[in-house]
């Protein structure tokens, strides 16, 4: 079968590909298009590894097929830092919030969707949120604090 | 939210660099998605590697035709255990830990097959798809054997033998060899005893969980091999490689890539030699990729246990005899680590009788590889529960009676050492008169009960070999050159070291990870012995540069090198008879390091010891839901005498990680077979690791009790924290529940039963 040809825009710019039809995002990502941030962990959508976001929203890069990504908006981990780290990839490291690093992209794309839409998220909104996301290292104990600091200090910075 | 705190000895407090929470070198590539973890390198003309694996728990092979799968439009190489030097049965090879005979019939099932998921062949094709395709195109004629999965019934007369050559008491057994530690004389000391406790347990093999599977990329070209994989060790990849395809060593050039978690679960090799085999035959680089099906199938969790402990104490609470069995379930091959299991449960307490045994088992599950403390927490998890009912009969505090009994300097361990100055009575003091321990359980309400449950838990630590290269850059700056794979923010205690010890600013330092081919050998990333080691050996690799630097000082200032010193990073003449000179920094004597001898650089290597034993107690609070047989942690505090803390964020991230994986054993976690002997939940939906939700804050206390043997004396971290975690939680559920568990994990189904039974 002929492959399928896909526009998209990825980070913020134009994006075109070829994949075949039941190849997932994450392939491409991680194959033709290097952008080999984005782990797997899985393949399965258990451990958010492979987290993006499509139009802003979280997704398991592993659970979605390369095709639907056609006239989307998708960010990855590569496109998460400006010239300066974006706070939350600062705090994980200020705050030892990461030990491996294989879960750290997942982890911090997930929780910067979460900011975007819950500035001042208690303990319990960030755990639940995360929940998608295993860290065998942390026990996510600094990945929570870490999540919450950067919080308090970006609604500090807005005001 | 509570919050971590630090137990230390003032005396120790005086330094600029270490103890700091410094930014770690690797972590902007590591937050920005740049690291390179094992399957993120790719090569120009790279092909794909699958394995095919068995279907049957336990078969002999009778033929392999793979004529079939060589035929197939894009394949470029097929390879089975023909290809893999084969070491006969009769003679052990050791590597390490590891036998060479069990290791080639591992990574590629030579006789027989003796788990399902046991590769059979490989094949390398065009695309990964095409790979897959082909192997199932290899026609393989297997005889069909009975199997035995479980422990116990193993042991039993009449089990299916997995190994005819394994001989227990003349007779063929799965039973692989036996350990035994033996103090003073039990039978006279549990006649001294007024209550003695003896029960069975049984614990599940649970996997090490990493996030990253298994992968590698292989090129070989003239002969010569190029390894990328994430491991413990790239000098164990090299030499494993080097042993099971016959290729020397100074031919194989093994590349760290960054390791997405090992815990123990990457000492060893799966893929490598048969990528490496592959792109031999087939002349293009291969790469492989395991699944996280492929993970839980194939690699190594660690032992299931079946296990019997007694103690014996007196009315006044003193430990007076200690009996244990443990028989630890090896897998497919011999080798599970009944040392840490029969070793380390009794050795924190001053107990004059003890008779430890290990037993290994063979059984028909994928090999076990090395998990955190391996054995200790199978053993501790027994003692420790069977401590809380000791406790509980002499109405005694469980922490009294832990302190009463503590190991301390000059104990005598049954498993040999006499302990020098260790930590175990101060985590103990700490944990009774932290808040945790002092603040009430809420109280019971309809259909929900709280308790409290402690348990305390010693792994020996480790040294051995590690070598450093400590090299001044023309500017000043250092670079700073280990074997270990960081797997956890080594680097950064490593760069803190460095800075302390040349006495200059943390920045100026980067750290390095070598390959086998650019630093000297250093043995595995594990055991808790890589800050340990590593400080010892790039302290010595520092101070024998600053030797240099000084002598360079006296070149420049034309006096004698004796009358040079060096004090926060600059040469300084030793005292007003040296003659007046002003201070030349770093950065000056490199800039004149071609005028005054050369390049300035200088590197170690050790074959370290002294690491001597850390001692954790842990305190957890459960909230038991009585209606669904759910238990939760509410609270959780490790307290743990860590040596000295060269970075305290990743030494609380150590504390931390090792509990939630010790809660995660305790709770959910397990290997489950179906009638066949396969595994029925080889994934993380189905394999319960704790996630984000399931766990509150884990509080860390660090204790600060420096080990004498070490420069900056430093014990291992990592992994002692996953020693207590399953007997605090089930001492916590009986508190909660007033009901015993004696086998894990403690799931909602046996928490039910529980409770239904106690309704009866």
């Amino acid at each position: 079968m002929a492959k399928l040809h896909v526009s998209t825009t990825i980070n913020g710019e134009p994006q075109e590909f070829l994949c075949d039809a039941e190849q997932s995002m994450l392939d491409i990502l991680r194959g033709p298009l290097g952008l080999t941030g984005s782990k797997e962990g899985c393949g399965t959508g258990d451990c958010g590894a492979c987290t993006i976001t499509v139009n802003g929203r979280i997704a398991c890069s592993c659970l979605m097929l390369a095709a639907e990504a056609e006239g989307q908006q998708i960010g990855t981990i590569e496109g998460m830092a400006g010239e300066e780290l974006h706070p939350l990839q600062q705090k994980f490291l200020e705050m030892a919030a990461l030990q491996c690093g294989i879960c750290t992209p997942g982890v911090l794309m997930a929780a910067k969707a979460l900011l975007e839409r819950n500035p001042d998220p208690s303990e319990h909104d960030v755990r639940f949120w995360l929940a998608g996301n295993l860290c065998r290292c942390t026990g996510y104990d600094k990945i929570v604090r870490a999540v919450m600091e950067t919080a308090a200090d970006m609604r500090g910075a807005a005001r | 939210m509570s919050t971590t705190e630090s137990k230390t000895d003032s005396a120790v407090n005086d330094n600029k660099w270490i103890g700091q929470r410094t930014v770690r070198p690797d972590g902007a590539d590591k937050v920005t998605g740049r690291a390179a973890y094992s399957a993120d390198t790719n090569m120009p003309g790279m092909i794909w590697g699958k394995v095919l694996r068995s279907p049957h728990a336990h078969a002999r092979i009778k033929s392999i035709n793979t004529k079939k799968a060589e035929a197939y439009p894009g394949v470029k190489a097929v390879v089975t255990a023909k290809d893999i030097v084969n070491f006969p049965l009769d003679k052990s090879v050791m590597l390490g830990i590891q036998d060479m005979r069990w290791m080639c019939r591992n990574v590629m099932a030579r006789e027989k097959v003796l788990f399902i998921g046991h590769p059979v062949a490989a094949v390398a094709a065009m695309s990964e798809k095409i790979a897959a395709e082909a192997c199932k195109l290899i026609e393989v004629e297997y005889e069909v054997l009975p199997f035995v999965v479980d422990v116990e019934e193993a042991m039993k007369p009449g089990a299916p033998i997995l190994h005819d050559f394994l001989k227990h008491e003349g007779k063929p057994s799965n039973i692989a060899g036996t350990l035994e530690h033996k103090l003073g004389d039990v039978a006279a000391g549990f006649a001294k005893a007024d209550v003695v406790i003896e029960r069975t347990f049984h614990t599940q093999p649970v996997h090490q969980g990493y996030i990253e599977p298994h992968a590698c990329l292989v090129s070989v070209s003239d002969g010569k091999a190029t390894i990328w994989s994430s491991s413990q060790g790239q000098f164990m990849v090299r030499a494993m490689c080097a042993y099971l395809t016959g290729i020397p060593q100074n031919d194989i050039r093994a590349i760290p890539a960054e390791i997405g978690g090992g815990f123990g679960g990457k000492t060893i090799i799966y893929l490598e030699p048969l990528a490496l085999m592959l792109a031999r035959k087939s002349g293009r680089p291969v790469k492989m990729i395991m699944t996280r099906g492929e993970v839980f199938h194939a690699s190594g969790p660690t032992s299931g246990s079946y296990n019997k402990v007694k103690v014996g104490a007196t009315k006044d609470g003193k430990l007076v005899a200690a009996q244990g069995t443990f028989c630890l379930q090896a897998g497919a091959f011999p080798g599970s680590p009944i040392r840490g299991a029969a070793g380390c449960a009794f050795a924190p307490y001053d107990i004059p009788n003890v008779h430890s045994v290990g037993i290994d088992v063979v059984s028909n599950r994928s090999k076990v590889a090395a998990y955190r403390a391996p054995g200790a927490p199978i053993g501790a998890h027994a003692m420790e529960c069977v401590m809380d009912e000791i406790a509980e009969a002499l109405k005694m505090d469980p922490l009294e009676l832990r302190l009463k009994n503590a190991a301390k300097q000059g104990t005598k361990a049954a498993h040999g050492p006499v302990f020098p100055r260790i930590g175990f009575v101060e985590t103990i003091e700490e944990a009774k008169k932290h808040a945790h321990y002092t603040t009430a359980l809420p109280k019971a309400k309809r259909g929900v009960r709280y308790g409290r449950g402690v348990a305390s838990g010693f792994w020996f630590n480790a040294g051995g070999e590690s070598s450093a290269q400590v090299n001044i850059n023309e500017d000043g700056t250092v670079v700073v050159i280990t074997g270990h794979p960081d797997i956890g923010g080594s680097r950064a205690s490593t760069a803190n070291i460095t800075a302390e010890v040349l006495g200059i600013d943390y920045k100026k330092v980067s750290v390095l990870i070598g390959d086998t081919s650019v630093i000297g050998f250093s043995n595995l990333t594990g055991g808790s012995r890589v800050t340990y080691a590593s400080a010892m050996v790039v302290t010595q690799s520092t101070e024998h540069v600053i030797s240099i630097l000084k002598e360079r000082a006296a070149k420049i200032w034309k006096i004698d090198p004796d009358a040079v010193v060096w004090e926060n990073g600059e040469a300084r003449p030793a005292g007003d008879n040296a003659g007046k000179f002003e201070p030349l920094s770093l950065g000056q004597i490199a800039a004149q390091a071609s005028a005054t001898g050369g390049p300035i650089g200088a590197g170690k290597q050790l074959n370290t010891t002294g690491a001597e034993g850390g001692f954790a107690t842990h305190l957890c609070d459960v909230e038991v839901d009585e209606d669904l047989g759910i238990v939760r942690v509410l609270r959780y505090t490790a307290f743990q005498d860590v040596g000295r803390a060269i970075h305290p964020g990743y030494v609380e991230g150590q504390m931390q990680g090792g509990a939630a994986q010790g809660i995660g054993w305790a709770l959910s976690e397990e290997y489950i077979y179906d009638k066949n002997g396969k595994l029925d939940n080889p994934s993380f939906l189905d394999y319960r690791m704790p996630v984000c939700s399931d766990l509150p804050m884990l509080d860390s206390v660090i204790i600060e009790v420096p080990n004498p043997k070490h420069p900056q004396g430093v014990r291992g971290v990592g992994e002692v924290p996953l020693v207590p975690p399953m007997a605090a939680v089930a001492n916590a559920i009986h508190n909660a529940l007033g009901r015993r568990f004696y086998s894990l994990p403690m799931s909602p189904p046996k928490v039910l039963a529980s409770l239904d039974m106690a309704a009866e």
